[in-house]
């Protein structure tokens, strides 16, 4: 599709913080409330009301900084950007315009198309969402204020991507990042991460950029990837045509697939951002930005590097354990009470992570805790129980919350490695089958693995297996 | 001049607020009074002089991340020109 | 009964023996407003029941002795300050109907020291003037002489005091607005440095430059009121935590040995001669009280006009945007759309200067002439601040006018809002400082108005301005003298 045009993506992501409470007020920032039950003066824009800043989002637009290897600018301030809009209750929305708290930033991202690529981060700002319109059927719309004054970060991307693939590899990596810092909850249809793409496309070789369009409402990775790429079409045809692209803000529409222009009846935006009078300037000391880089955790991309490296793990398995910090630190956990990566990798990936997804849970909800897990594992290290009957007892701990010991204990599940017991079902097996036993004598050794299933079915998956193929070797050769 | 009458009706839109045909000539004389006064900041060289946003000079005032009660729905409302179904009630939004 | 003479310590004891009661005392007050108000409309709402409640309550816990520094004694605010369940209109038809759901600061502080609320008062609508003309309430008199104007913008802040209504009131100074009219009426006003009390909940106007201050009748009271409103308010992050002194505790300390500056700019030419002679016959009082006078020169001061307005419209044109008709106040909607009620709304509620200002104010942060206006503004106010600072290390106070003329007649400077603007020349300067300055009576012109003296302090120094005021009023009788009405 773009054969003849360089496609230049920017990206601008609304990132909304977990904090407790709103950035200027102490209004709960829960979702699905009443309308309008979690508003107070300063939230409502009533008159003589003054906002003061939350500490708790300084912290996160710090950490969110450092991650993306922004530089924190030890001396910011708070803007008013001017316009009018009944979702906007003071008329003006407190963001950061000149001065934001981090800039200069970057983020490696990798697409199978293109391989890895740095994008680069212009800046990352706090500012106040606006409230939320409900339009009803009758000619009036409906204004919610439990939204307004929400704290939100604003991440500018330079106009680093050239493709929809790049920019949906930007944006997951963006919300992994940020739900692992623990700062958002990367929900999207809450609208927690909500993302306007800046689109243009100019003949390869060409150095200024081309006019771009904005596009908004892009609430999901898919709707991203569809408006984009519908965007890129819109203007090769606009130009195709001997048209020019026009600068607007375009509002796509997922159901038809299509994007419209949001053409304003007004002149064209004057913002007259100018410093709040009413909020002080921030200084951020190094001192402060080191205490926050020393809590911050390990990145999903520095974890899927150290897991190959250090742990040994295939690429795929890391890619997996890394990518929800859940599951790294139930991993990281299970392997610092049970030193084998690739055993623990196997267990997290296929029991736990199956029987979750199975029963529909959050693996901070997992009834099998890293500690009760190793001592399952220990069990069959020291061959208590089979790596089969472990399968078993993972299940009943699943179940009923005993340590593997009780279980193993309770149900009678300890591996019979008495080789007088097992001899004595080698025997059977042996007895029972005439005709394998011909054929293994006539060379179709393969049929050892047939016996072997034979003697722990037989004892009920309890034979110690190693035991029962020595056994069986010697009986079938004597 | 220091303003003209086009001026002074764009500025009005931008601000939300109309000036009848018959006060823009006035308000324009008086606007461009204003700031032809205004001009004399200009006498001043200000290069390198930084700009004073707060009378006292002071960064950082915060407030912790605790709940506050809100004032509830009734008291949110009570002011409005026109609410229903807890919400404030405006103009059709047309985006 | 007549609080002539009395202070708020002396009205407090007669409380406190039984002399008189809180009930009674507001009863006076209401009584007086009735006698008073149809000549000055100093008030825009008298909460007579919830007053005299209130004075009921005082005065059973003055009977038990659980007093605090104001209980059972009537004051009143002007309309700027947000009063709980009681109208909040800040003088504009846009807010005529606007009960607030909350208190100010100040208020809870004043209600925490007991004060009685008795009415709210009129003023410049949102702040927005210097004559008490631009009000949705209508003017407000001159109790002196009520062809002439009593000053704003917290006009019925000072009218009322001066027409003994009540003893105290609260206005709010952005560019001169409780110093000025205190000068008009022969009362002593008060603006603290910025930072020194709360803005939360009074009603914004410029936010870098408004500050609450009290205006009374004598010295004494001006630093009971300003000790119960001042200190950190943490909802207000341009407050500044610093220790409140006791300002009654050294009132009397005197001025031998300060050093009092005349900046030379403030006496200029232009100045009426009664203003001249007033000011300087306390030039001469100060000197027998055993200051130290010096002329010094605040070099910029010329320029604090222009600097001033730009910011104070820029500033306003911003905080002014929430009167859009969707969350409070009237709302006007002949059904053209929201841009349509937006404009009627806002277009029908605010008045004349209002809408002046939000127009030049909209124009300065616009793009284009941002640098040229608003940033050059707040340029030129570092030079400003940067003259008080240098001239604060070689005195101890500044002594000037307060305004350039006595009180005007009502009408004269209507269609001139320039000219308005310029008569704040003397009280605009402090508060693009940030500092402190106070108004207090220093004489009377040969019309028998009254003339303001305006002393000016250093930073958070309110409480050596304060004895510097004392020692004044003291020595002369100017503070005596009641308007008859």
């Amino acid at each position: 599709m773009n054969s003849r045009y360089e496609v230049v993506i920017g990206l601008e992501v609304h990132v909304q913080l977990t904090t407790k409470t709103k950035i200027f007020c102490g209004c709960s920032i829960e979702f699905g409330q009443s309308p309008n039950s979690q508003t107070c003066p300063v939230c409502l824009g009533l008159p003589g009301a003054l906002p003061v800043l939350n500490q708790q989002v300084v912290e996160d637009a710090i950490k969110a900084g450092l991650a993306t290897n922004c530089q924190i600018a030890p001396h910011s301030i708070f803007a008013r950007k001017n316009y009018f809009y009944p979702d906007l209750p003071k008329g003006y929305q407190i963001s950061q315009f000149e001065l934001p708290i981090c800039e200069h930033g970057w983020m490696d991202i990798e697409t199978e198309e293109l391989g890895k690529k740095r994008v680069g981060i212009t800046r990352i700002h706090m500012e106040e969402d606006a409230g939320k319109l409900l339009h009803n059927e009758s000619n009036s719309s409906s204004v919610d204020l439990n939204r307004a004054c929400t704290p939100l970060l604003e991440v500018v991307s330079e106009p680093d991507m050239r493709s929809s693939e790049e920019a949906i590899a930007y944006l997951k990596q963006l919300h992994q990042i940020v739900v692992y810092l623990g700062i958002c909850d990367g929900n999207l249809d809450e609208g927690s991460f909500r993302c306007d793409a800046n689109v243009s496309i100019r003949p390869w070789g060409q150095k200024e950029l081309g006019t771009r369009a904005e596009l908004k409402n892009l609430n999901s990775f898919r709707f991203i990837k569809q408006a984009i790429e519908y965007e890129v079409e819109r203007q090769i045809d606009v130009i195709e045509d001997g048209g020019e692209v026009v600068q607007e803000t375009r509002l796509f529409d997922p159901d038809a697939g299509v994007s419209r222009s949001m053409r304003s009846k007004e002149e064209a935006h004057d913002y007259r951002y100018f410093p709040d009078p009413d909020l002080l300037p921030l200084q951020v000391s190094a001192d402060w930005v080191e205490r926050v880089r020393s809590v911050l955790p390990e990145l999903p991309l520095v974890k899927l590097q150290r897991y190959q490296d250090e742990m040994d793990l295939p690429a795929y398995d890391a890619g997996v354990l890394s990518a929800e910090r859940p599951v790294a630190e139930y991993f990281e956990g299970l392997v610092a009470l049970y030193n084998n990566p690739k055993v623990c990798s196997n267990w997290v990936m296929g029991e736990v992570l199956g029987a979750l997804k199975e029963k529909n849970l959050e693996i901070i909800d997992c009834p099998v805790s890293p500690e009760l897990l190793a001592g399952v594992l220990q069990r069959i290290d020291d061959k208590t129980i089979s790596g089969k009957i472990a399968k078993t007892v993972f299940e009943e701990i699943w179940q009923s919350g005993k340590n593997a010991d009780q279980v193993i204990e309770e149900k009678g599940l300890k591996q019979v490695s008495d080789s007088g017991a097992i001899e004595a079902i080698v025997d059977e097996v042996i007895a029972a089958n005439p005709g394998p036993v011909a054929e293994y004598h006539a060379g179709k050794e393969k049929l050892m693995g047939f016996f072997v299933g034979q003697v722990m079915k037989a004892s009920k998956g309890k034979a110690n297996p190693g035991m029962a193929n020595q056994l069986l070797k010697k009986k079938l050769a004597g | 001049m220091k303003i003209s009458q086009k001026d002074v009706e764009h500025v009005a839109r931008l601000a939300r607020l109309t000036v009848a045909p018959e006060e823009l000539e006035a308000l324009t004389g008086q606007m461009d009074a204003i700031l032809g006064y205004v001009d004399k900041l200009n006498e001043l060289d200000t290069e390198g002089i930084e700009a004073m946003a707060h009378a006292v000079p002071m960064s950082n005032a915060f407030r912790e991340d605790e709940l506050k009660p809100a004032i509830g729905i009734e008291r949110a409302l009570q002011n409005a020109p026109v609410a229903g179904d807890e919400c404030f009630t405006v103009p059709k939004v047309i985006e | 009964m007549k609080f002539h003479n009395l202070t708020i310590q002396d009205i407090r004891q007669k409380l406190n023996s039984g002399e008189l009661t809180s009930v009674e005392l507001t009863r006076v007050c209401l009584e007086r407003i009735k006698a008073t108000d149809d000549k000055l409309n100093a008030f825009i709402t008298v909460c007579e029941e919830e007053a005299l409640a209130a004075a009921a309550v005082a005065d059973q816990q003055i009977a038990s002795g659980n007093g605090a520094l104001l209980t059972g004694i009537p004051v009143a605010v002007k309309d700027i300050f947000n009063t709980l369940d009681v109208r909040t209109t800040c003088a504009s038809k846009i807010l005529d109907d606007y009960v607030s759901p909350y208190d100010a600061t100040t208020i809870t502080k004043l209600r925490e020291q007991g004060a009685i609320i008795i009415g709210k008062l009129n003023m410049d609508e949102f702040a927005m003037g210097s004559s008490g003309e631009n009000s949705a309430a209508g003017a407000v008199y001159n109790p002196w002489d009520t062809q002439r104007v009593p000053g704003g913008s917290s006009s019925g802040s000072a009218a009322a005091v001066a027409a003994g209504q009540v003893v105290a009131t609260l206005g709010t100074d952005t560019g001169g607005s409780v110093r000025q009219p205190a000068s008009h009426c022969g009362v002593v006003g008060l603006k603290p440095t910025y930072g020194r009390v709360s803005r939360y909940g009074v009603v914004a106007f410029a936010s870098s430059l408004d500050q609450v201050g009290p205006v009374a009748g004598n010295v004494e009271d001006c630093a009971l009121m300003l000790g119960v409103v001042a200190g950190y308010d943490p909802a207000d992050s341009t407050s500044v935590d610093c220790l409140v002194p006791d300002y009654l505790e050294n009132l009397k300390t005197g001025v031998a040995g300060k050093k009092i500056g005349l900046p030379k700019e403030y006496f200029i030419d232009g100045l009426d001669p009664d203003i001249k002679k007033a000011v300087n016959s306390a030039i001469e009082t100060y000197r027998q009280l055993g200051a130290e006078i010096v002329e010094v020169s605040l070099p910029h001061t010329d320029y604090s006009v222009a600097s001033y307005y730009l910011i104070a419209m820029a500033e306003a044109s911003s905080n002014l945007a929430r009167y859009d008709g969707v969350r409070f106040g009237i709302r006007q909607d002949s059904g053209d759309g929201l841009i349509g009620m937006y404009q009627q709304t806002r277009t029908a509620g605010f008045g004349d200067e209002v809408k002046r200002r939000i127009m030049l104010g909209t124009y300065a942060l616009s793009s284009g002439y941002y640098d040229a206006y608003y940033l050059k503004a707040q340029k030129v106010r570092t030079l400003i601040r940067q003259d008080f600072h240098d001239v604060f290390e070689q005195v101890d106070l500044l002594l000037t006018p307060v305004a350039p003329t006595p009180a005007f007649k009502i009408g004269a400077m209507t269609n001139d809002p320039l000219q308005m603007y310029l008569s704040d020349i003397f009280t605009i300067p402090t508060n693009l400082a940030g500092t402190c300055a106070m108004s207090l009576p220093c004489g009377f012109s040969e019309d028998g108005l009254p003339i303001g003296l305006q002393l000016i302090g250093k930073p958070f120094a309110e409480a050596e301005m304060l004895q510097a005021a004392y020692a004044f009023e003291q020595a002369t009788d100017w503070s005596d003298r009641v308007p008859e009405l």
